[in-house]
């Protein structure tokens, strides 16, 4: 039990430096661009003062783009903030599609970065389940990780979710790697722990590729 | 000087290509680094200034072969992190922390960078 904690502890940790790393980058990113287009703006008056004359339109753009980089920047503080608050509760009610779309936010960065499409198919029935949500989080985000390595040729993962009985599933599929994967390999300690701790099973399906994560309706706290 | 610009935020690097050349530095940019290699087929590019971490290729790995088709090429890397180890592996493979630039980068830093080498 304690060493599950311990494993938990540790993967938490790595989770919220992984995340916050990327969604940092992110926002430097987008500073780098309002960056660039208010040295633009710049460059424009100084081209002005030397009586050049400045296209009002061009100036339009440039402030548009400004306000669209803020708003993305606003976005990616938002789901930071978010993602932090995602320990305040340890037994949450929770929207399995909204945990799925957030975690894919959080992880673009990283998932894009090794030329990985990430698909979450939406269900037009709502899957609510009670659970811890951070570490339910944690626990989607190393599947889809170790997915990453094990989609074959279409580089893609597709997730989807739909109620069971007793609780929901989560299954992520498309990976067509899995069938070069060697027997028992997945899961591993740290999904192991996590799947402790949420009360939940995990299947492996070879052929076709398709990680299968089985939730209770409700966890005992 | 010609300039590669290789940004997969196409917005900062087609802005940084015009005010570039607004002080008479002949910049294209592509955004990936598929286009990178494409466009160095048909032209001819003193210096590439590339971000560190894209999707597809990564920075390092596209300056890697750069590097070994055109042995002449300078680098400058761009990154927005800030990590010890990437910037320890980044500055090495560009010839010294100098040409390792964290994002936001001004631009007159980047021509300092640019008449460095021109100088060289």
């Amino acid at each position: 039990m304690n060493r599950q904690w311990g494993v938990i502890g540790n993967q938490g940790f790595e989770f919220i430096g992984k995340i916050n790393a990327s969604m940092s980058h992110e926002i430097k990113n987008t500073l780098a661009v309002i960056n660039e287009n208010a040295g633009l703006l710049e460059d424009f008056t100084l081209m002005a003062d030397k009586g050049m004359p400045i296209d009002p339109e061009r100036l339009k753009s440039l402030a548009g783009k400004i306000q669209q980089q803020i708003k993305r920047a606003d976005k990616i503080v938002k789901n930071m903030n978010m993602f932090a608050h995602s320990t305040d509760k340890a037994l949450k009610q929770v929207k399995l599609g909204e945990i799925l779309d957030f975690v894919a936010a959080l992880s673009a960065r990283l998932i894009s970065n090794r030329g990985i499409v990430l698909e979450i198919v939406p269900n037009a029935e709502p899957v609510v389940i009670q659970t811890n949500p951070f570490f339910l989080k944690n626990l989607i985000w190393l599947c889809i990780d170790f997915a990453m390595d094990w989609t074959g040729e279409k580089k893609t993962i597709a997730v989807s979710y739909k109620k069971v009985s007793g609780g929901a599933e989560i299954k992520l599929s498309k990976l067509d790697g899995f069938s070069n994967m060697p027997v028992d390999y997945f899961p591993q300690e740290r999904e192991k722990a996590f799947l402790e701790a949420l009360g939940g099973e995990m299947a492996i399906c070879r052929k076709p590729g398709e990680i299968s994560i089985i939730l209770p309706g409700t966890i005992e706290q | 000087m010609r300039v590669l610009l290789i940004d997969d935020e196409e917005e900062l690097v087609a802005t940084l290509a015009e005010r570039l050349s607004f002080r008479d530095i002949d910049a294209d940019w592509v955004t990936n680094g598929h286009d990178a290699l494409k466009k160095l087929n048909n032209a001819a590019y003193d210096v590439a200034v590339v971000d560190v971490k894209m999707p597809g290729i990564s920075g390092i790995e596209l300056k890697r072969m750069m590097a070994a088709k055109y042995p002449k090429m300078r680098f400058i890397f761009v990154t927005g992190h800030g990590s010890e180890e990437d910037f320890k592996e980044g500055s090495e493979e560009v010839g010294g922390a100098g040409f390792y630039l964290v994002k936001p980068v001004e631009i007159e830093e980047l021509i300092t960078k640019l008449d460095e080498i021109a100088k060289q």
